[in-house]
């Protein structure tokens, strides 16, 4: 799927017999750049108006995205007066400082709110993944009765919106004393069908014989998924992983639904529902948000290939 | 496909040959049945049983009783709680609010995403940048989102109305005045959610064959021809897709609403996700809330029925 310059962004074509790395690259790179600009007159003509006009858009819609984060970032680094004065200032009179983010800090909640959603989301991830893959390979590979039928259910269940659902399971973490918990956030999350219709895609198209030489050999089908096909698996699991992570991350309605107590909140439900004591303060607010900001921006720097991959060529979201 | 399988006893430890000639033609990756498939199965089902079906089952049980938060008895009230919803203005009014709300934000989620990936899937410099500034919103928490654009739409100190303010314009109340507040939560939607559909298009787009524009280029169609009569009918079945993942997404709007104007002012931005919420959590009225998301999961359904439907007439 790559980038939109396709064959290139594999990354460093074969190096030459004799060529230094950094030949390699270099041709790379020219290769890349002829491809854009080949693709650039295909689709925006030959001319140079075309692409003046298209840079010009893709600019002005770039700056009204980045403009919002851009200002919360500016604001959180203003003393309350400046941020709250009318008419607008967009330069602060007593200077920059860090000093929402101090107090944010010092407040304390939002690093253990932070740390709630790393649990939550590390146990909903891997549950879903583990529960998800194992089922997935049986759909795919294994012959058993009621396995349409189950399948079927699965797919079927794509439909049903986790949102429906909470009145009842909020009745049911009351029954099970899960409610108001840790757990009792994570567990309703970890059924995704979708992730096992797409796991269960992915397995199809490994070749057969793969394992059939591992069975030769007398592995049973536990030995076979874990040393063949989960190995041969590892992109499909990462961008479902990246997915499931950012989805548990993010989700609001849920956590909200069950949690009480500020201290098993997480931090959507956190930074959304507890609200400064002293009334609004805007550059504490946009501090906070910041710093709720910033996990998962940090996971997308790190995976932002698999993450674009992973999203876009399984169709999976929303909100 | 898979019926001849069947035929072969389970745990035969020695396969005929002919049967294994015939599995292979069967689609090659049947084995004969066994009982590990139920293994592998287990702990899915398990979750999937406890967590998707059950409460299924049991909203739908509640939905026929007055259970509520607060008293543990409940009596079986048949569908008196389907009626009452059903003649509920409050309830008509936060479905038509969400219907307005996906009409509203759907178009626009569609028509600027393909725009931004159009642009950035023409190779134009700099890449990683567009991407990265189109599609981080929609990595923020919803409370994050709404956090900013709470300020942003702020009255007296709000960058929007400042920025009003400076060119001499009246200031507008985004999410004060009921005809305005549900087309500001629809911009701050399509800012936070666009670069979904972004990716959707961008991965769709690249698998274009360039020989189709490489043969319409030789037959001296423009750049304004070339994206009306290769990428874009290219692009219906994505469109569609898209369409309907935006559409059944809309539908299930509540967060950023709920953070940004609590359903308000004046309930005009209320949607009926918050409707079950408010008669469940803040009404207690768990059975009448239930019987409200059978009502809304009847739409979600329908709503996918239908764009089946109009795919399939499409096709044929």
């Amino acid at each position: 799927m790559a980038t939109a310059t396709a064959p290139a962004a594999t990354p460093a074509a074969p190096t030459a017999p004799g060529g230094s790395p950094a030949d390699g690259r270099a041709r790379a790179r020219a290769q890349k750049k002829r491809e854009a600009e080949h693709l650039r007159s295909l689709t925006l003509g030959p001319g140079r108006k075309g692409r003046v006009a298209a840079y010009l858009v893709v600019a002005v819609l770039a700056a009204l995205w980045a403009l919002p984060l851009a200002w919360a970032v500016l604001s959180s680094f203003k003393a309350e007066a400046d941020v709250s004065a009318a008419p607008l200032k967009f330069w602060p009179d007593s200077g920059w400082t860090a000093e929402a983010y101090r107090s944010v800090l010092a407040a304390g909640d939002i690093p253990l709110w932070i740390w709630n959603s790393v649990l939550v989301s590390t146990i909903v991830t891997v549950i879903t993944v583990t529960i998800s893959a194992l089922a997935a390979y049986a759909f795919s590979r294994q012959k058993f009765r009621g396995r349409k039928w189950l399948f079927g259910l699965t797919v079927a269940a794509i439909m049903v919106p986790p949102q429906i659902l909470i009145v009842p399971l909020f009745d049911q973490m009351i029954a099970l004393r899960l409610s108001d918990t840790l757990l009792g956030v994570a567990l309703p999350q970890v059924v995704m069908p979708l992730m096992v219709i797409v796991m269960k895609n992915f397995f199809d198209q490994i070749p057969v014989e793969l394992e059939e030489a591992a069975r030769l050999d007398g592995a049973g089908d536990f030995r076979v998924f874990f040393a063949v096909v989960l190995p041969l698996s590892r992109s499909i699991i990462t961008a479902v992983s990246i997915f499931v992570f950012i989805s548990a991350w993010n989700n609001f309605l849920w956590p909200f639904i069950v949690t009480n107590s500020p201290e098993i909140m997480t931090i959507p439900v956190g930074l959304g529902t507890v609200k400064n004591a002293y009334g609004v303060q805007y550059a504490s607010e946009m501090a906070s948000a910041m710093i709720g900001a910033l996990p998962l921006l940090i996971v997308f720097m790190l995976f932002q290939r698999h993450i674009i991959r992973g999203f876009a060529t399984s169709g999976m979201g929303g909100q | 496909m898979t019926t001849t399988a069947t035929n072969i006893p389970a745990d035969s430890p020695g396969v005929p040959p002919v049967a294994a000639t015939r599995l292979k033609a069967a689609g090659g990756r049947q084995r004969p049945a066994s009982k590990t498939g139920y293994w592998f199965l287990a702990p899915y089902l398990f979750f999937f049983g406890l967590f998707l079906v059950w409460p299924i089952i049991y909203g739908l049980w509640m939905s026929l009783t007055n259970r509520s938060l607060v008293t543990e008895r409940s009596e079986f009230t048949g569908f008196s709680n389907y009626a009452e919803a059903l003649s509920d203005p409050q309830m008509w009014s936060s479905l038509g609010n969400t219907l307005f709300f996906t009409v509203i934000s759907s178009v626009p989620l569609v028509v600027v995403s393909f725009v931004m990936a159009y642009l950035v899937y023409t190779g134009l410099k700099g890449q990683w940048i567009w991407r990265l500034t189109f599609f981080a919103p929609f990595l923020l928490p919803v409370s994050v989102v709404t956090a900013i654009w709470g300020f942003l739409f702020t009255n007296d100190f709000g960058l929007i109305n400042g920025l009003l303010d400076r060119a001499g314009l009246s200031q507008v109340g985004w999410l004060s005045d009921d005809q305005v507040a549900m087309w500001s939560i629809a911009l701050v939607t399509l800012w936070w959610t666009v670069g979904f559909n972004f990716l959707l298009y961008l991965s769709a787009l690249q698998n274009i064959p360039d020989h189709l524009y490489e043969a319409a280029q030789l037959d001296g169609a423009g750049s304004w021809r070339r994206l009306f009569s290769i990428t874009l009918p290219m692009m219906k079945s994505t469109t569609g897709l898209i369409i309907l993942l935006q559409a059944l997404a809309s539908l299930k709007v509540f967060d950023q609403i709920f953070l940004l104007t609590q359903g308000g002012p004046n309930g005009a931005t209320r949607s009926i996700l918050q409707y079950i919420y408010d008669s469940g959590f803040i009404g207690y009225r768990l059975g009448y809330a239930s019987a409200t998301s059978y009502i809304f999961f009847a739409l979600i359904v329908l709503v996918s029925l239908a764009q089946m439907w109009f795919a399939k007439r499409k096709d044929s």
